[in-house]
C-alpha cells in the first residue's frame, strides 16, 4: 500500500481523574449543580443505610429464623430431601454447562459461587458444608461430562425431564410416618422453598399452555381463534389477585361434591394459568417476526402444517423470544408473593408468622428488608445468568 | 398411484380439508361446551346443597360493615351496592394519583438515564435496576409495615415546612375547604374550560389554513388559568379557604388527613411503576434519530423548536402504547390493597364475598369492572394511535 492510504492513529486523549470529572461532571454550571446534589443524596442515602444496618437494625430476627423463612416447617428430620434434590439439580446443571456451555466458565464459576457465598450467611457447621458441597457435585457434574458424546447428551436432557418429578416425589414423599420417607402434606411447604416451587411449576406447566394459546390465536379455524383471543385478553384485564382468590374460592365449587383440591395445588393452577396468558402473548410476538418465506419454503420441500409448525416455525420463534421469556419468568417469580394473601405461606406469609411472635414484635423494617433482598438476589441472578448465556450462546442472532 | 386417481376425482371427505376444519371445530366448540356445562353444573348443585342461587339480587341487601376510606356518602347501613361504588372510587382515586405522580417521577428517571452528567445516570440506572428485581408486594407491605405506620406518634408528630404533619396516624397536608361561593366558582371554571376548548379549536383551525403549527395547549391552558384567577379574586370570599392540619388531642385535625394505607399503597406503587415508565420514556427518545435532531437544526429550528416539533410527535408515538401498559398494570397492581389494608375494588369486594357468601357474583362483578377498564383503555389507545400513526404516502 502507498503512503497516501495510510492511516493516522486518532488522537489519543489521556485520562485524568480530574479531566474526567470535568467532561462526565462539571461540564456546565447546570449539570455542576445536578453533580453536587445527586453526591448529595447519595451521601444521605447511603449513610443513612449504614447506619440502620449495622446498629439499629435487630438482624437476630432473622438468625433466629433462618430456617423458617427459607423451608417454612418442613420437618427438620426430612430435609435432607431438600439437599438431595438441590444436588441433584447442581449435578444436571453443572452436567449441561460441560454439553452446552462450553466457552462461558465464568458464568459457571459464578453459579457455583452461590452456595458458598450463601455458606456465610448465619447457617449452622453443617448445612455450611452442605452448601460447599452443593458447588462441589456441580463441578463435579461439570467435570464428569466432559467430552461426552451424544448418549451423555440424551441421559442429561432425561434427567432434566425425570428431576421434575422426582423434586416432588422427595419433597412429598410416599410412607406412611413410620417409613423412611413420610409424607410431608403440603401445609408444611412454606418458605422460600414453596415460593420456587411455585415459580417452577409455573413455568413448566405454563410454557406449553402459552404456546397452545398463541397458535390457537393465530389459528385458521375461527372457532380456536375467538377462544383462545377470549382467554388471553379476560386473563390480562384482571390483576393476578383475582384468580388467587377465584381458585381459591370458587374452584372447589365447580368440582363435583367430595373432590376437593390441596390449598397449594390450587395456587398453582391460578399462577400457571394467569401466565399461560402473557406468555402466549410473547410466543406469538415471536411467531409474527417469522418471515413467511420460512412457512412457503417448508411447504415446497413438502412438511405439513405441523411439521413446518414444530420443525421449521417454532424453534427460530422460540429462541428469538428467550430473552423475553426470561423476563416473564422473572415476572411470576416476582408475582408468586401474591399467594401469601391467599394465606399461603410462602417466603412474604412465613415472613408475616415470623413478625406474630412475640419476641420479634416491631421488627418488620428487618424482616421485609431480607425478603427483598431474597427477591432481589434472585432474581438478579436469573437475569444476569440468562443475560451472559444469551451472548455466549448467540441468541437473538441469526 | 394408480392412473386411475385422476385429479377429477372428488376427494373423499374424511380427507377433505374443509370437512376436516369444520369437524375440528364442531369438536372444539362440543368440548368447551361440555366442560362448560360440567363445571356449571357442578357449581349449582353446590350452591343448592348451601342453600343459595346465583343472582344479583343481593347487592341491595344491608352491608352491615364499616369502610374506614370513602369518598362518597357511606354507612353501615348502606346497600353493598353503595359499599362496592365506594371502593370503586377509592381504585379510580389511587389510579388517578398513582398515574399522575408516576408520570412525572418516570420522565424524570427517563431523561436522567440519557443525562450526560455520570453521577446523575448512574444513579437513575441503578434505581431502575434496584426496583426491577423487587416483588412488587413485598415492597407495598415494607412502605406500610416498615415506613408509615412507624412514623412518629400524633403528639411527637414530625412537621416538614409547609405544615406537612408526618404521624402514624398518616400525614396531613394543608387543604382548601370549599366557602359559600364556591358554587359559583364551579360554574366559572366550567366556563374557562368552555373557552380553553374554543381558543384550541380556534387556533387550530388558524393553523390548517396558515399551515404553522399554533401552540394551542399552551394558549387554552393560558386561557383556562386566566379565567380561574380572575374569578378567584372577583369573587367576594374566595372559594376555598386554606385549612392547616393540627394536633388535637391524639389525633390529627384539619386540612387533609391521608391515610398510613393510603400512603403506602401511592407511594409504593408510584416508585414501583415509575422505574418502568421511565425506561419507556428513554426508549422512546432514543428511537429518534440524531439525524432527526441535526436536520431540524439545519432548516433553523430552535432548540426549543426541535423538541416540539421534531423530537416530541416522534418520540411519543414509540411512548404511548408501552406507557399505556404500564398505566393499566398500575390500575390492576392497585388491587393489591388488600396487602395494606385500603378500601379499593378489590378489598371491598372481597369484605362483601365474605358477609354474602356471593363468591361467584362478586368476582364476576370485579372481573368485569377490572375488564372494562382495560377495554376503555384499548379503545381509547386504538383511537390515539389512528391519530398519531405516520401518514405514509
Amino acid at each position: 500500500m502507498s503512503s497516501l492510504t495510510e492511516v493516522l492513529p486518532p488522537l489519543s486523549e489521556r485520562p485524568t481523574v480530574l479531566g474526567w470529572m470535568r467532561k462526565n461532571l462539571f461540564n456546565s454550571l447546570g449539570n455542576s449543580i445536578l453533580t453536587i446534589l445527586a453526591s448529595l443524596l447519595v451521601f444521605w442515602a447511603v449513610r443513612g443505610l449504614i447506619i440502620w444496618v449495622f446498629t439499629v437494625a435487630e438482624w437476630r430476627v432473622i438468625v433466629a429464623n433462618l430456617r423458617l423463612i427459607l423451608l417454612g416447617q418442613y420437618p427438620i428430620t426430612q430435609i435432607w430431601r431438600v439437599w438431595v434434590s438441590l444436588y441433584l439439580l447442581s449435578f444436571l446443571t453443572g452436567n449441561s454447562f460441560a454439553i452446552w456451555v462450553r466457552g462461558a466458565w465464568r458464568i459457571g464459576l459464578f453459579l457455583a459461587a452461590i452456595p458458598v457465598a450463601l455458606a456465610f450467611l448465619p447457617f449452622g457447621m453443617q448445612q455450611r458444608l452442605w452448601l460447599v458441597g452443593l458447588a462441589g457435585v456441580g463441578i463435579l457434574g461439570w467435570v464428569l461430562a466432559r467430552g461426552g458424546g451424544p448418549a451423555l447428551r440424551r441421559s442429561v436432557i432425561i434427567g432434566w425431564l425425570l428431576w421434575l418429578p422426582i423434586l416432588f416425589l422427595l419433597l412429598r414423599g410416599y410412607t406412611s410416618s413410620e417409613g423412611w420417607m413420610p409424607i410431608v402434606t403440603t401445609n408444611l411447604w412454606g418458605g422460600l422453598l414453596l415460593t420456587l416451587l411455585l415459580t417452577i411449576i409455573g413455568i413448566v406447566f405454563s410454557f406449553p399452555l402459552g404456546v397452545l394459546l398463541a397458535l390457537g390465536r393465530r389459528s385458521e379455524l375461527p372457532v380456536v381463534r375467538w377462544f383462545s383471543v377470549g382467554y388471553i385478553e379476560l386473563v390480562r384485564g384482571v390483576p393476578l389477585i383475582t384468580i388467587l382468590f377465584m381458585a381459591q374460592l370458587i374452584l372447589p365449587l365447580f368440582l363435583p361434591a367430595g373432590l376437593t383440591i390441596d390449598r397449594v395445588l390450587r395456587a398453582m393452577v391460578a399462577i400457571t394459568l394467569f401466565s399461560a396468558a402473557y406468555l402466549a402473548e410473547n410466543v406469538r410476538g415471536g411467531l409474527q417476526a417469522i418471515p413467511k418465506g420460512q412457512f412457503e419454503a417448508a411447504n415446497a420441500l413438502g412438511l405439513n402444517g405441523l411439521q413446518t409448525m414444530f420443525f421449521i416455525v417454532m424453534p427460530q420463534a422460540l429462541r428469538l423470544i428467550i430473552p423475553i421469556l426470561v423476563g416473564q419468568f422473572i415476572a411470576l417469580f416476582k408475582d408468586t408473593a401474591l399467594v401469601s394473601i391467599v394465606g399461603l405461606l410462602d417466603v412474604v406469609g412465613i415472613g408475616r408468622t415470623v413478625l406474630a411472635q412475640p419476641e420479634f414484635l416491631g421488627l418488620q423494617r428487618e424482616v421485609y428488608a431480607f425478603i427483598s433482598l431474597l427477591y432481589w438476589v434472585l432474581s438478579y441472578a436469573m437475569s444476569y445468568v440468562s443475560q451472559r448465556l444469551e451472548v455466549s450462546l448467540g441468541v437473538g442472532e441469526r | 398411484m394408480t392412473k386411475s386417481e385422476s385429479p377429477t376425482t372428488a376427494i373423499p371427505f374424511w380427507r377433505d380439508e374443509r370437512y376436516l376444519q369444520l369437524l375440528g371445530q364442531v369438536v372444539f366448540i362440543a368440548i368447551v361446551l361440555l366442560f362448560g356445562y360440567f363445571i356449571f353444573g357442578n357449581m349449582v348443585a353446590g350452591l343448592r346443597r348451601q342453600g343459595m342461587t346465583l343472582g344479583f339480587d343481593f347487592i341491595r341487601g344491608t352491608a352491615g360493615f364499616d369502610i374506614a376510606e370513602k369518598l362518597i356518602e357511606y354507612s353501615r347501613g348502606a346497600t353493598y351496592l353503595r359499599a362496592f361504588q365506594v371502593g370503586l372510587l377509592n381504585t379510580l382515586l389511587v389510579s388517578v394519583v398513582g398515574i399522575i405522580f408516576s408520570t412525572i417521577f418516570g420522565v424524570i428517571l427517563g431523561v436522567a438515564r440519557l443525562s450526560s452528567n455520570f453521577l446523575v445516570n448512574r444513579l437513575a440506572a441503578f434505581y431502575l435496576e434496584l426496583i426491577r428485581n423487587l416483588s412488587l408486594l413485598v415492597f407495598l407491605i415494607f412502605w406500610y409495615l416498615g415506613v408509615f405506620l412507624k412514623m412518629p406518634r400524633v403528639n411527637e408528630a414530625v412537621v416538614w415546612p409547609g405544615s406537612i404533619y408526618l404521624t402514624n396516624r398518616g400525614v396531613g397536608i394543608p387543604w382548601g375547604i370549599p366557602t359559600e361561593s364556591f358554587g359559583t366558582y364551579r360554574w366559572i371554571l366550567l366556563f374557562g374550560l368552555f373557552l380553553a376548548i374554543v381558543v384550541a379549536y380556534i387556533l387550530n383551525e388558524q393553523g390548517k389554513r396558515t399551515g404553522r403549527p399554533p401552540l394551542t395547549l399552551v394558549w387554552a391552558t393560558g386561557a383556562f388559568l386566566l379565567i380561574a384567577v380572575v374569578g378567584w379574586f372577583v369573587l367576594p370570599v374566595s372559594p376555598l379557604a386554606l385549612d392547616v392540619p393540627f394536633v388535637k388531642g391524639l389525633n390529627l385535625s384539619g386540612g387533609l388527613i391521608l391515610s398510613p394505607e393510603f400512603m403506602a399503597l401511592t407511594s409504593g406503587l408510584v416508585l414501583y411503576t415509575a422505574a418502568f415508565i421511565g425506561e419507556v420514556v428513554r426508549a422512546g427518545i432514543q428511537s429518534v434519530s440524531r439525524g432527526q435532531v441535526e436536520a431540524a437544526r439545519a432548516v433553523g429550528l430552535n432548540a426549543f423548536q426541535t423538541l416540539r416539533l421534531v423530537v416530541f410527535p416522534q418520540a411519543m408515538r414509540v411512548i404511548i402504547p408501552p406507557l399505556t401498559s404500564q398505566y393499566l398494570n398500575l390500575t390492576k397492581n392497585s388491587s393489591l390493597a388488600i396487602a395494606v389494608g385500603y378500601s379499593d375494588l378489590f378489598y371491598v369486594s372481597n369484605t362483601i364475598t365474605n358477609q354474602s357468601g356471593r363468591a361467584v357474583e362478586m368476582f364476576s362483578l370485579v372481573m368485569a369492572t377490572y375488564l372494562s377498564f382495560s377495554l376503555i383503555t384499548a379503545l381509547f389507545m386504538n383511537w390515539y394511535n389512528q391519530r398519531i400513526r405516520l401518514v405514509e404516502r
